[in-house]
């Protein structure tokens, strides 16, 4: 009879054998199934041979090898393991079927995004003819099946979905009810503001129950970014795909571009998004987020670039020159900073102590304040002359919320490189404020087209 | 007796694939078959059994499948494929040749030691 104590003890030993292998990149989980079998069976065999069940496991342990040895071996025999692989068959592997499911699902939602923006084509709404339409309904051909996958990946109960739900059927009813010029600038607004209201409503599905938590935000975060950025390189991939094939086709004499122009292009621009979304799910813990790395890359670069201008903006001595589109090019410039700073972010260790990229952050966010507020300050001067436009308000308006978040960010930032406040201030106060960017493109496209005459 | 690491590296091939063109097997029971058969002498150490037999699974010499052992735990039974059994008679060519090579020499060695020859050779100095 054993007792009852000692195989407690050894199921824990082993419990810790098994979490030391584990961490192993080189040996996979099923290995360390094999390997632990293999274990179980040599104690076994020595506890009949008379030693206790904790000599038992040293020894079984020491004639197992070396760990690092081990998954050196391992790692020969399996080098592309070392390689985090994103596509990779799941049968083998170890990993649950569901893995499969969920490619099935995504191709199928990405195929029917593909379809949805062809539908209207079906009634006679071409894309050449109605871009205004295509323009203000582009987020209703993609993201409610975006929705859907999130609703489907999170099992996420009905009740949650109402919400979401009221928000694209309001959004459908309002974009195609207001009675739009054509071509006017309300009409480009809407188009513009509508898919960042309706983002953060696909956010608060993607967030799952999360929403209400800072984390589930910032989690929202991390994925837009790591979208954009795969849906940035599937779009290069088309774009060979597309001169490839125009080639080929070019050789044999048969023009396909309007077939690149009609299908390929608008069809692969909307599944891509889902496509996109799944491959980032999917990689979300295998390999390692694009945006922050970039955000490194670039942070310092367009530090120096913005400090240069302000170096030359004081020794020239010019003013801002109110060209038409100023405005936006410095809401850009806001959006820009904003993207490095929450990209790093979102990446960075809260517990870290201040570094010299903190520095190097901060210095970026007060360069960006500064030329917004020397462009501001000359709009602002001249913006009586101007009157009032759709385009101006909507323009102004975004910069004041994004000049908002930063000199608030940048006052955070200060706090915490002096010592006097928490890393995770800054972090709380960007999720918290997702929310107003949102609010923001629903007034501009609930409130704007009939304030302003739908011109 | 200790036998080197490149010997047991070398042999490591045609002992797996033999011991598994016995019958079916998994790891435990493939080291200790190793042992019965070598006396003790070679000493393989367990772990590094698993890398060989994925080796051997990824050229295609073996095959794996998982099953409920009288344990009860999931065990990876290793079975030699028809490719297996053509390497393992290639190995097996080789290793007599090998064989046949040091038996020679062997014997050579020691008619000579019986004569007194080896003695008398003058050793090669300052390699």
């Amino acid at each position: 009879m054993q007792d009852p104590d000692q195989d407690e003890s050894l199921e824990r030993q082993i419990d810790q054998w098994r979490s030391y292998l584990r961490r192993r990149q080189a040996i996979h989980s099923v290995d360390v199934a094999e390997l632990e079998d293999h274990l179980r069976e040599q104690i076994a065999a020595l506890v009949d041979g008379g030693l206790a069940p904790d000599e038992a496991f040293l020894v079984a342990v020491k004639r197992m090898g070396e760990l690092d040895a081990l998954s050196r071996e391992f790692a020969r025999e399996h080098s592309e393991r070392l390689w985090k692989q994103l596509v990779m068959p799941a049968s083998e592997s170890g990993e649950p079927p569901r893995a499969r499911t969920e490619a099935i699902v995504a191709v199928c939602l990405a195929a029917a995004a593909a379809l949805a923006i062809k539908l209207p084509a079906l009634f006679g709404i071409s894309l050449d003819e109605d871009l205004g339409f295509y323009a203000r309904n582009l987020s209703f051909f993609v993201l409610p099946l975006l929705v859907g996958y999130f609703v489907w990946k999170r099992r996420a109960d009905r009740a949650t979905l109402r919400w979401p739900a009221a928000g694209f059927v309001g959004a459908a009813l309002l974009a195609n009810v207001f009675p739009f010029a054509p071509q006017g600038y309300t009409e480009a607004l809407t188009a513009l503001h509508l898919p960042i209201a309706l983002w953060v409503v696909v956010g608060t599905t993607y967030a799952g129950g999360r929403w209400s938590d800072g984390a589930g935000r910032m989690d929202f975060i991390r994925f837009s970014g790591e979208l954009f950025i795969y849906y940035v390189l599937i779009a290069l991939g088309g774009g060979v795909l597309s001169a490839f094939s125009a080639l080929i086709f070019q050789a044999i004499a048969v023009d396909i571009e309007p077939f690149l122009e009609s299908w390929l292009l608008p069809c692969g621009a909307m599944g891509a998004v889902v496509i996109g979304s799944w491959l980032v799910e999917a990689k979300q813990s295998v390999i390692e987020n694009m945006a922050p790395v970039l955000t490194r890359l670039f942070a310092p670069l367009f530090a120096a670039v913005l400090l240069t201008f302000l170096a030359t903006l004081l020794w020239t001595g010019r003013g801002v020159d109110i060209e038409r589109n100023v405005l936006i090019a410095f809401d850009l410039l806001l959006v820009l900073v904003l993207g490095l700073l929450l990209y790093s972010v979102s990446a960075r260790e809260p517990q870290a102590p201040p570094g010299a990229f903190d520095v190097l952050q901060v210095v970026l966010v007060v360069g960006a304040l500064l030329a917004d507020a020397v462009a501001l300050w000359a709009i602002a001067a001249r913006i009586s002359e101007f009157g009032f436009s759709p385009n101006r308000v909507a323009a102004l308006g975004m910069n004041v919320i994004l000049l908002v978040n930063l000199a608030w960010s940048a006052l955070l930032y200060i706090r915490f490189l002096r010592g006097r406040g928490p890393f995770s201030d800054l972090e709380r106060w960007q999720t918290d404020y997702l929310p107003v960017y949102a609010i923001w493109a629903a007034i501009v496209v609930i409130a704007f087209p009939p304030l302003f005459g739908y011109i | 007796m200790e036998i080197n690491k490149d010997l047991i590296a070398a042999s490591s091939t045609p002992i797996v694939l033999g011991i598994l063109a016995e019958g079916d097997s998994y790891g435990y029971a493939i080291i200790k078959r190793v042992r019965e058969l070598s006396g003790g002498h070679l000493e393989w150490t367990d772990g590094m059994l698993y890398p060989v037999l994925h080796r051997l699974e990824r050229l295609g010499y073996v095959e794996a499948r998982w099953e409920v052992a009288e344990s009860g735990r999931r065990r990876k039974y290793y079975r030699i494929t028809s490719r297996g059994r053509a390497q393992l008679a290639e190995e097996r060519r080789q290793w007599q040749a090998v064989d046949e090579t040091l038996r020679g020499l062997w014997s050579a060695l020691s008619i000579a030691i019986r004569y007194g020859d080896v003695a008398s050779t003058p050793v090669p100095q300052g390699v």
